[in-house]
């Protein structure tokens, strides 16, 4: 480089407008993106534990269901959409926590000074966050066969569809999570604290008929309920099976005895990640 | 930014943070184009002050206008003409230097058609153009400051905001850094705010201000601050000291004495008075030397701490606990 400097390029940064603002989501998303795929380990590691929920735990079970008389259904199908929603759901939560890691790292400091709405910044997270853990839902997925749910192109696409839903209802709760719970080890224990019981109470890793009382209304009560029946119902519809095995493992939510519609609980799911995310906006826009 | 317009234009800006009065009633104006250094003691209000220049802070009172908007009316002007580069990193580094740039440029809504020009421009221009598709964790810290410095430029502020930008690099790499700095100035003709414990690089803005416990005690630039502190040291070399010592006496009214075997005194304006000397003691003068006196006593003499004991690694240890918080 030499004394004469050249002529500055000189950008003109125009005025906000939606325009700008949709940008940034973009830019939020890819970053969530890249991120992901730059981190290898991160995506292995990420899909050995729903394999091994799926092939191990669910091929040993099966062999005690079978001796235990129950047939017809192999319990690795049954928990198959429960695993797809597992899986989506740890993905998800770990894209909100790159946003106490960004904060730990400074960042985040980065994005919240720009000319830009917080709400863009949030609506990229959110989204990238959902497309990371479908695409890792995917994966799971493509398993499908192995399981005995077959390949149907109509079936792949609802399931990824709802996996989608649920991913980005679940990473707009750990982005509100990520607003007020500013150091890793707290947000790790708090998300650890809520995502165990809501993955126990989902009937994502068992049916929901014939539960006693207290359990059927904690599963009602769980959100994630409203995401994991209809991947189930889904699954269900291209199995063949007869009548009474359809109520023991696949009865669908009931609301005093009222099955709840497919619609309603996917209605359910979306409103709940439109207010959480609506919540996740207002808590980051209240830092000013 | 109306052409004459200050930079940056402050008038009785007041933060307080419950019972705490962090700045207390400031009131300053920065030129367009100038350098200007921002000087003081840990917890005297530096950082609370660029944290309203900068948006990140709401004033209590007071107003602020920055690159012609008002900081709190106007936020996005003013985040849109404005740089900033923070004590603490703030890039990603599982991203690429080019990476970092472009998410900055997005963010900023640079026009795409101008922009490969102009990242190739700010990355050439801190010397990291060939190591653009390297990721930053590879950085050194030098690296990655210039890195910042870089995208602090690459929306074209007008105002960049240099939070103690070579705090934590080896003197070297500070050099480099002022190097970039200076250069920077004078290509992009922009307005820098600083601020700094280093007194040697404070040396290098036009103006500084020195602030203390939450208010402004001095602002000028560093020669007008050295000069009104005090008097400069003047050693002088005569074949005859004693002589030499009646006439300043007798002439100039000036107790000198001999120190080191040289005849010392002080004196207010200390170069200018050398041909006033050399004219009228009527001694002989073999060498004459003036030592001017040294940010370190301006800072020293309004704040009534060394920079050094304000500074420091207790600083350093107090930011990571900040920022852990």
């Amino acid at each position: 480089m030499t004394a004469t400097a050249p002529q500055p390029v000189r950008v003109q940064v125009p005025p906000r407008s939606l325009r700008h603002d949709l940008r940034a989501v973009k830019i939020v998303f890819h970053r969530e993106v890249l991120r992901f795929v730059s981190e290898r380990m991160r995506v292995i590691s990420s899909l050995i534990q729903p394999v091994l929920w799926l092939l191990v735990l669910g091929t040993g079970l099966s062999s005690l269901m079978a001796t235990g008389g129950g047939d017809g259904v192999d319990l690795k199908t049954f928990i198959f959409p429960g695993v797809c929603a597992m899986t989506v759901m740890f993905t998800a939560m770990f894209s909100a926590a790159s946003i106490v890691w960004d904060r730990e790292f400074g960042f985040l400091r980065e994005m919240l000074v720009a000319p830009v709405s917080r709400g863009a910044i949030v609506i990229g997270k959110c989204l990238g966050g959902a497309f990371v853990a479908t695409a890792q839902g995917v994966v799971i997925v493509a398993l499908a066969g192995l399981v005995g749910v077959p390949y149907h192109p109509a079936l792949m696409l609802t399931l990824v569809g709802e996996l989608f839903l649920g991913a980005f209802a679940l990473t707009a709760f750990g982005v509100l999570l990520a607003a007020r719970i500013t150091n890793m080890q707290s947000f790790f224990a708090v998300m650890q604290m809520a995502m165990m019981p809501m993955l126990f109470l989902s009937g994502a890793l068992y049916p929901l008929s014939g539960l006693p009382a207290w359990l059927g209304v904690l599963t009602k009560l769980n959100p994630l309920t409203y995401a994991v029946d209809p991947m189930r119902q889904a699954v269900f519809s291209r199995l063949q099976l007869p009548p009474e095995l359809e109520r023991a493992f696949n009865a669908g939510v009931t609301w005093n005895g009222w099955p709840v519609p497919v619609w309603l609980q996917l209605l359910m799911v979306a409103a709940m990640g439109l207010g959480l995310l609506g919540l996740a906006i207002v808590q980051f826009r209240r830092g000013d | 930014m109306a052409t004459g317009e200050p930079a940056i234009a402050v008038t009785g800006l007041v933060k307080r943070f419950g019972e705490v009065t962090a700045v207390q009633g400031i009131d300053f104006t920065v030129e367009a184009g100038e350098i200007f250094g921002f000087l003081g003691p840990n917890g005297a209000g530096k950082s609370t002050t660029i944290g309203m220049l900068c948006t990140l802070l709401r004033p209590t009172a007071g107003s602020a206008r920055v690159a012609g908007y008002d900081v709190v009316r106007e936020r996005d002007d003013v985040r849109r003409n404005i740089g900033l580069v923070f004590q603490d990193p703030t890039l990603d580094g599982y991203l690429s230097g080019e990476q970092n740039l472009r998410f900055h440029a997005e963010l900023y809504g640079v026009p795409r058609a101008a922009l490969a020009g102009r990242m190739r421009q700010v990355l050439e221009m801190v010397g990291l153009w060939e190591r653009r598709r390297d990721k930053v964790n590879t950085y050194s810290g030098g690296m990655k400051r210039r890195l910042e410095i870089a995208r602090g430029l690459l929306h074209s502020p007008r105002v960049l905001f240099l939070d103690e930008p070579t705090v934590g690099l080896d003197p070297q790499t500070r050099a480099s850094i002022w190097d970039y700095i200076r250069r920077l100035q004078a290509a992009e003709q922009i307005t820098i705010f600083m601020t700094t414990h280093y007194m040697e690089e404070a040396e290098f803005c036009d103006r500084i201000a020195i602030m203390d416990s939450g208010k402004i005690v001095a602002l000028d630039s560093p020669e007008a601050l050295k000069a009104r502190v005090g008097k400069d040291r003047v050693r002088l070399h005569t074949d005859d000291d004693r002589a030499a010592i009646a006439a300043l006496k007798e002439r100039f009214g000036i107790d000198a004495d001999v120190r080191d075997g040289a005849v010392t005194f002080s004196v207010a304006g200390g170069q200018e008075f050398v041909p006033r000397l050399f004219a009228e003691l009527g001694q002989a003068i073999r060498a004459v030397s003036v030592a001017r006196p040294s940010l370190d006593d301006v800072f020293m003499s309004y704040t009534g701490t060394s920079i050094r004991d304000a500074g420091g690694s207790a600083r350093d240890w107090m930011r990571v606990a900040a920022r852990r918080r």
